[in-house]
């Protein structure tokens, strides 16, 4: 490993070298590399935020689902049949089979690194959660599993051999020898320098997309960017146009210090009363008509998103433009038991549960698609790998709540094994002219201002809320194609730059190519499936159309996305 | 409503200035959000870390807030000036930006 001066960054970039480069360092990155070092292998450990802070998991509230037994019997197989059934037809039963059946070991694992599950009476305590048939989510109080699976994976990190971890770290492009992956190059955010990664195997553990949508639930590092990644080193995308809407997500009075999506716990252990304008309890009326319906009266998300929405849309919504949440029914005694210090939180910002409701509305909250992957998490570019919220595939048209969590473990464990051992059986490809194209991006960046790029990521985010959100009609989607290419002509071919240290324009221009590219793929699928399945609400093809139970991929072929149909993969992954 | 922000901007090895921006605001926005508003609409290249936007979870929004070590993700904006500069005790990169990162955790070793 060399460190070049900073005065000499342009001519002679800082090279890294590793067995195992993995990008992002959320919950599935950190088992990753984890698993990764345990299986012999050298790892880089490289995030654009700092290590284990930046993601998805560190936001997680509550649920992490897997068929642990401890509150009720339970098999994963009972699991399966869930995850399957909330797929609606598209899950990938190979990675949905590994996610079940791996989940209890790898949740006994983070309990044996002291994570701090909720017990009760000596066992592992679990919630219910809609679409599942029994308690199967295990937690940590108050509303701390992501802080606290983050902090535990840390903790790991910092005691294992052979993980180099970089923060500050922002990956521009895989590099690519004869179609396999060979190491990376990227930007060091606080010098401007550019960095060259050698590595033998990488993984993309780089989160969802919501971070493209207004409103969403996601750190501000997740506009999709290893979808971008694995697109240009050749990989294909899978299910895109399956956007998660988390349907309670709060909306009013304006809170701050707390995630939005924090009310489906309230939920879980208090119940609650998601009401419209007239304070009438609505849900039931969408739990029992059409084949949008799984007939139960708790509404999986994708119900709830719609039942929602449509009250908005008959003006019978809140005044901020959601539904109203209430706990008024309940003693305050009640929710205090149940969430503790959380109350004084909710205090602070005026909130007060047993007086007043608060207002919620839909959310984007997680990415069902993502990278195509096999069940051992390689691409169909050897070498690389991806895992978590990135991979594509297991969890269908819809995620239950609580998988999201246990795919990273599970996915990222089996990522970063697998990784190792590709690593261990191959020399280094890297070599200077693989990453000659993203250095030279690099160095063409120039100074400009207009038009302000933070201002373009907002326009983007607003029209993929508007045009490309939980509900899609033929010309929304139309017009959000058109507006995508006029945003990236705007943007151009040539970086935007402000400074040389932590420059946000330089930050927001690489964002935007591959927020854009990832925009599109998003939206091509979403256009050409004429039919409303799980997260895939067409309004102009409302209900189910067997003929549409069939996965879409997109890859990129000459810069120009291609759009490929592909049966379900049913062949369960070996145990 | 208006906030003015009035931020210590600049880079090692020069001096710092203060450069003040107004920003609109509503009853229970965050210093962050009047941040992030200003890099909208008025000045791209201001500098600050965040990650996480809305849940104290991620804690890189640390930054000296009306002379205060605090987060700007829970601290309102507030009619009138409030004073923003970075973190004093750490390496400053750039206007906002401190190296906070453990050592262990950085590319490069300090200079």
């Amino acid at each position: 490993m060399t460190a070049a001066g900073s005065n000499e960054a342009a001519a002679a970039p800082t090279h890294v070298e590793t067995d195992v480069l993995v990008i992002g360092a959320g919950g599935a990155g950190m088992y990753a590399a984890l698993e990764a070092a345990r299986a012999g292998a050298t790892v880089v450990l490289a995030d654009r935020s700092l290590i284990g802070r930046g993601g998805a998991t560190v936001m997680a509230q509550m649920t992490v689902a897997a068929a642990l037994g401890e509150q009720t019997p339970d098999h994963w197989e009972h699991h399966l049949s869930d995850t399957l059934a909330a797929g609606r037809g598209l899950c990938d039963e190979r990675l949905a089979a590994l996610l079940c059946e791996d989940g209890p070991r790898r949740l006994r694992e983070m309990d044996s690194w002291k994570v701090g599950w909720a017990r009760e009476d000596g066992h592992i305590k679990q919630a219910q959660a809609p679409g599942h048939d029994r308690p199967r989510c295990a937690y940590v109080d108050f509303l701390s599993t992501g802080p606290a699976v983050s902090r535990t994976l840390r903790s790991q990190l910092n005691a294992a051999n052979g993980v180099r971890r970089i923060g500050d770290l922002l990956i521009v492009d895989i590099a690519v020898r004869d179609g396999e992956a060979c190491g990376a190059t990227a930007l060091h955010v606080p010098t401007g320098q550019a960095v060259t990664l050698a590595a033998k195997a990488v993984v993309i553990a780089t989160g969802g997309l919501t971070g493209l949508y207004r409103r969403n639930s996601a750190s501000s590092n997740m506009g999709g960017d290893g979808y971008a990644l694995a697109l240009r080193a050749g990989a294909e995308l899978i299910d895109m146009e399956f956007v998660q809407f988390f349907p309670i997500g709060h909306l009013a009075p304006r809170l701050v210090g707390m995630d939005p999506i924090m009310w489906d716990p309230f939920r879980y252990k208090l119940g609650g009363k998601l009401l419209n304008a007239e304070m009438r309890e609505f849900e039931q009326d969408y739990a029992t008509r059409d084949n949008r319906s799984d007939g139960r009266y708790v509404l999986t998300r994708d119900l709830a998103t719609y039942a929602i929405t449509r009250e908005v849309e008959a003006g019978r919504g809140s005044p901020a433009g959601g539904a109203y949440l209430s706990f008024q029914h309940l003693p305050e005694s009640e929710i205090r038991s149940a969430f503790g210090p959380v109350v004084d939180r909710l205090a602070a910002n005026g909130i007060d549960l047993d007086k007043h409701p608060v207002e919620v509305a839909p959310i984007a909250h997680y990415h069902m698609g993502g990278v195509r992957a096999d069940e051992t998490m390689q691409t169909r570019v050897p070498g690389l790998y991806a895992c978590g919220e990135a991979v594509g595939g297991a969890n269908g048209a819809n995620r239950l709540s609580g998988n999201a969590i246990t795919e990273a473990f599970v996915f990222g464990a089996c990522a970063g094994r697998n990784a190792a051992q590709h690593a261990l059986q191959r020399s280094m490809l890297w070599s200077p002219q693989t990453s000659r194209p993203a250095l030279d991006l690099l160095r063409s960046a120039q100074r400009r201002d207009a038009p302000n790029l933070a201002a373009v990521v907002a326009e983007l985010k607003a029209l993929m809320a508007d045009m490309v959100g939980p509900f899609r009609t033929e010309q929304k989607l139309r017009s959000a194609l058109e507006a995508i290419e006029r945003l990236k002509g705007e943007i151009g071919e040539i970086p935007f730059s402000s400074a040389a240290a932590f420059d946000p324009v330089l930050a927001d221009w690489l964002d935007l190519r591959n927020m854009l590219l990832v925009a599109q793929s998003v939206t091509v699928p979403a256009l050409a499936r004429t039919e409303s399945r799980g997260a895939h609400q067409r309004e102009d093809h409302p209900g189910l159309d067997d003929t549409w139970c069939v996965n879409q991929l997109v890859t990129l072929s000459r810069g120009s996305i291609e759009l490929s149909r592909s049966t379900p993969s049913t062949g369960r992954a070996a145990a | 409503m208006k906030a003015t922000l009035a931020i210590q901007r600049g880079a090692p090895g020069a001096p710092a200035h203060i450069e003040s921006f107004e920003v609109a605001f509503e009853h229970g926005q965050s210093v962050l959000d009047g941040l992030r508003a200003l890099r909208r609409e008025a000045d791209p290249s201001l500098a600050f870390r965040f990650s996480c936007i809305n849940a104290n979870a991620c804690k890189e929004c640390m930054m000296l807030i009306d002379g205060k070590v605090d987060y700007a993700c829970t601290v309102r904006l507030k009619e009138g000036v409030t004073d923003l500069a970075p973190l004093p005790k750490k390496a400053l990169i750039r206007d906002l930006v401190t190296e906070i990162a453990p050592p262990d955790e950085r590319l490069l070793p300090r200079p």
